[in-house]
C-alpha cells in the first residue's frame, strides 16, 4: 500500500537555542526531504533532542527559523502545528483508555464521533492492537504502550511525525520489531519522519539519511553508507561501526599523506583538509591479518606489525584485536577459512592504503 | 484473591508486621475505642428511654440548624482551601528545588504553631479594633464586621486548614508526569483544553484527598469558630460542649457527637466511589 499523500519537508535555517551561557544548538541548518525517514544520530548532550524539541514547539528557537513545507512555524504554538510526537517514556494519558488516547487528537481536532471511531480502529489495526481498545496503558506491556502512541500520533495524518528514542526504554529483541514495524509504517504514511536515537545500529536500519549531531552542531549528514565509508570527520568515523585509528606526525606526498606509526611509514590518500594533528581510520573489514612476511610486499599495501591480545571467533569471521609496538590497537576482522592466530602471536597487519581514511584529530577518540 | 492466599498472607502478618503495629494499637484501644465506646453507651444510657437523647437532638431546631450549619462552614472551607492550594500545589511542583523548600516553609512553619496560637493571631487581626479594620479606616473605607462571623470563622479555619490541603495535592501532582502536558498540545490541545482534559483529571486524586482530610478536620473544629465565631456561628463541637461541660448532659452530649460522627461517616461512604481511581498513575517505564 502506498500513498500518493506525501509528507512535508522540514527547513532548520541557521538555528540555535542557548540556555543562558549554555550553548545547546549551534547555528544549526537542515533539510529533511518531503516523505524521508531522518535519525538525528549522536551522544546524550549532542543537540538532537533539542533540535526536535525546536521543531516540535515545545522550546522557543534563540536564533534562526524553522519552515514546515514553506511555512515559517518558529510563531506557531506547538498545539497549531499538527505534527506528531512519539515520546521515549510513550506519554500516554493514564486516565483514558487506549481508544481515547487515540481518539484525543481527533476530538481536537473536532472530528465527529463515527468517523473518530473509525479512524482509531484503523490506527489501532495498523500497530495490531485493536482488542486492546478498552484498556488503560498502565494494563499494557512497554511495547504495547509504544504501539499505542505510534497509533495516537498518527491517527491525525500529520505531515510529519517525530520521534525520541521511542524505543530506548524497550529490550533489543522487541527492539527489533518495532523497529521494522516503524519502517513498514514510514511506508504506508508517506509522511516525513525525524527520528532521535544515540544508537547508531537503529539510524542505520531504519533511515533513509542519519543527521550526525555532535557538541550542539551537525557534523556530516548522509546515508548510512555515505557516513560509514567516507566520514567527514573523525567523530563520524568513530560514531558509526567499528574503527581503529593510526596516529603520527605526518607528511604529505602528492595526493596522498604519509603517517609515521612509530617508525613504520603508512599512507592515505588525500591531504589534510584543516591544520592539526592526522589520524588515519581503518575499518575492521578492511585490515588483513597475516603471518609476518607473508604478505604481498609490493610496495603499494600498508604493513604494520603487532601481537595479537584478543582472539574471538565469530563464527562467520574472525576478530583480532591487535596491538601494534607503540601500543595503539588495532581491530581487524577476517573470513573463518584463512589461518587462525591465538592470543600472543606475532602478527602482520596489512590494508590497502585506499582503504584509510585521513581524518583531521578532532579530540573526538574515546567519545564512543 | 482466594482464600487460602488470603489467610496465608493474613498468618504472616500475624507472625510479622502485626507486631509492629501493636503500640500504636494499644494507645488506640485505651485513648480512643474507650471513650468513643463510653460515649456511644451513655447517649443510649442516660435518658428515659434508649432513644430519647437522639429525640431532643432532631426535634431541637437549634441542633439541626446547627448541625447544617456544621457541614455548610465545613464545605464552604473546604471549597476555599482547594481554590487557594492548587495553584499553590503547583507552583511547588514545577520550581526548582530551593525555591521548593521556600514554598514548603511557608506551609509548614504556621503549621507548627498551636492552632490556638493561631486563632488568637486571627482575634487580634479581625476584631473591630484590629489589623484590617484600621488599615481600612486609614485607607478611607468603612469597617468591616469580621469577628464574631462566619467570613471570620472561615478565614481562620481555612488557613489553619490549608496545609492539609496543600500537602495531599502537592505528593499526587508532583507524580503527573509533564511530559504529558507536552503530548497534549502536540495532538493538537489548546493548553486550557489541556489543563482541563489532561493535568486536573491527574491531579483530582489528590484533590479529593485533600479535600476529605480538610472536611472531616472542619467538621470537628471548635476553638477557632468559638473565639472567631459568635453565636450566630457556633459549629456542633460547641453544642457538644456546651451540654457536657456546662449541663453536664452526657446523654445529649454524646448523642451529638454520635450523630456528628455518622453524618461523617456517611460522607465519606459518598466520597468513596470518587476516590477510587480505575487506572495507575505510572506509565509503565518510569
Amino acid at each position: 500500500m502506498t500513498n500518493e499523500r506525501k509528507g512535508a519537508a522540514i527547513d532548520i535555517e541557521a538555528c540555535s537555542k542557548f540556555y543562558g551561557n549554555f550553548t545547546a544548538l549551534d547555528d544549526v541548518s537542515l533539510r529533511v526531504e518531503p516523505g524521508e525517514f531522518m535519525s538525528f544520530l549522536g551522544p546524550s548532550g549532542s543537540g538532537k533532542t533539542t533540535t526536535l524539541n525546536l521543531i516540535a514547539g515545545f522550546t522557543d528557537l534563540s536564533k534562526g527559523e524553522i519552515r514546515l513545507g514553506e511555512r515559517p512555524i518558529s510563531n506557531v504554538p506547538a498545539h497549531k502545528r499538527n505534527i506528531g510526537v512519539v515520546f521515549q517514556h510513550y506519554a500516554l494519558f493514564p486516565h483514558m483508555t487506549v481508544a481515547k488516547n487515540v481518539a484525543y487528537p481527533l476530538r481536537q481536532r473536532g472530528v465527529a464521533k463515527a468517523e473518530r471511531d473509525r479512524l482509531v480502529e484503523g490506527a489501532l489495526a495498523k500497530v495490531h492492537l485493536e482488542k486492546f481498545a478498552h484498556r488503560y496503558p498502565s494494563e499494557l506491556s512497554g511495547g504495547q504502550q509504544q504501539r499505542v502512541a505510534l497509533a495516537r500520533a498518527m491517527v491525525f495524518d500529520p505531515s510529519v511525525l517525530l520521534m525520541d528514542e521511542p524505543l530506548g526504554a524497550l529490550d533489543k529483541k522487541l527492539r527489533e520489531v518495532l523497529q521494522l514495524e516503524i519502517r513498514r509504517i514510514h511506508r504506508e504514511l508517506g509522511s516525513t519522519f525525524v527520528y532521535v536515537t544515540h544508537d547508531q545500529e537503529e539510524a542505520l536500519v531504519l533511515s533513509d539519511r542519519i543527521a550526525v549531531f555532535n557538541k550542539g552542531r551537525i557534523e556530516q549528514v548522509g546515508t548510512g553508507h555515505q557516513l560509514y565509508s567516507n566520514p567527514a570527520t573523525l567523530f563520524v568515523g568513530q560514531f558509526i561501526g567499528e574503527s581503529s585509528i593510526l596516529r603520527g606526525s605526518h607528511r604529505v606526498n602528492g595526493d596522498q599523506t604519509a603517517l609515521d606509526i612509530g617508525g613504520v611509514i603508512v599512507s592515505a590518500p588525500g591531504t589534510p583538509k584543516t591544520g592539526g594533528a592526522q589520524v588515519i581510520l581503518l575499518r575492521p573489514e578492511d585490515v588483513t591479518v597475516q603471518a609476518p612476511g607473508t604478505g604481498p610486499r609490493d610496495g603499494r599495501s600498508n604493513v604494520i606489525q603487532g601481537k595479537v591480545r584478543e582472539a574471538i571467533y565469530l563464527g562467520s569471521a574472525m576478530k583480532y584485536e591487535v596491538i601494534l609496538a607503540d601500543g595503539t590497537p588495532i581491530v581487524a576482522r577476517t573470513a573463518t577459512q584463512g589461518e587462525a592466530f591465538g592470543i600472543g602471536a606475532s602478527i602482520e597487519l596489512a590494508w590497502n592504503p585506499l582503504d584509510g581514511r585521513l581524518l583531521t584529530d578532532d579530540g573526538s577518540v574515546g567519545g564512543h | 484473591m482466594s482464600e487460602p492466599e488470603s489467610s496465608s498472607s493474613f498468618s504472616r502478618f500475624l507472625s510479622g508486621p502485626a507486631l509492629l503495629t501493636l503500640p500504636a494499637l494499644a494507645i488506640l484501644i485505651l485513648v480512643m475505642a474507650v471513650p468513643l465506646g463510653t460515649v456511644i453507651s451513655r447517649s443510649f444510657t442516660e435518658g428515659e428511654t434508649v432513644l430519647e437523647n437522639y429525640i431532643w437532638f432532631f426535634n431541637t431546631p437549634v441542633n439541626i440548624t446547627v448541625l447544617i450549619r456544621t457541614f455548610r462552614i465545613a464545605a464552604v472551607v473546604t471549597l476555599v482551601c482547594v481554590i487557594v492550594a492548587y495553584p499553590y500545589a503547583y507552583a511547588m511542583s514545577v520550581v526548582g528545588p530551593r525555591l521548593r523548600l521556600i514554598l514548603i516553609m511557608c506551609v509548614l512553619v504556621p503549621f507548627w504553631v498551636s492552632g490556638v496560637v493561631r486563632t488568637l493571631a486571627w482575634v487580634i487581626l479581625l476584631q473591630d479594633s484590629g489589623v484590617i479594620n484600621k488599615t481600612l479606616l486609614a485607607l478611607g473605607f468603612d469597617k468591616v464586621k469580621l469577628i464574631r462571623t462566619q467570613l471570620g470563622v472561615t478565614i481562620g479555619m481555612t488557613q489553619i486548614l490549608l496545609p492539609f490541603m496543600i500537602m495531599p495535592l502537592y505528593a499526587v501532582m508532583r507524580g503527573i508526569d509533564l511530559r504529558l502536558i507536552q503530548a497534549a498540545k502536540s495532538l493538537g490541545a489548546h493548553p486550557v483544553k489541556t489543563f482541563f482534559q489532561v493535568y486536573l483529571p491527574l491531579s483530582l486524586p489528590g484533590v479529593f484527598a485533600g479535600a476529605t482530610i480538610v472536611f472531616i478536620l472542619a467538621l470537628g473544629f471548635y476553638i477557632t469558630p468559638l473565639l472567631l465565631g459568635g453565636q450566630q456561628s457556633s459549629m456542633l463541637s460547641t453544642l457538644v460542649q456546651q451540654q457536657v461541660l456546662s449541663l453536664l448532659n452526657w446523654g445529649r452530649g454524646g448523642a451529638m457527637g454520635v450523630v456528628l460522627l455518622v453524618a461523617t461517616f456517611g460522607f465519606l461512604a459518598l466520597a468513596a466511589p470518587f476516590m477510587r481511581q480505575k487506572y495507575k498513575m505510572s506509565g509503565g517505564a518510569r
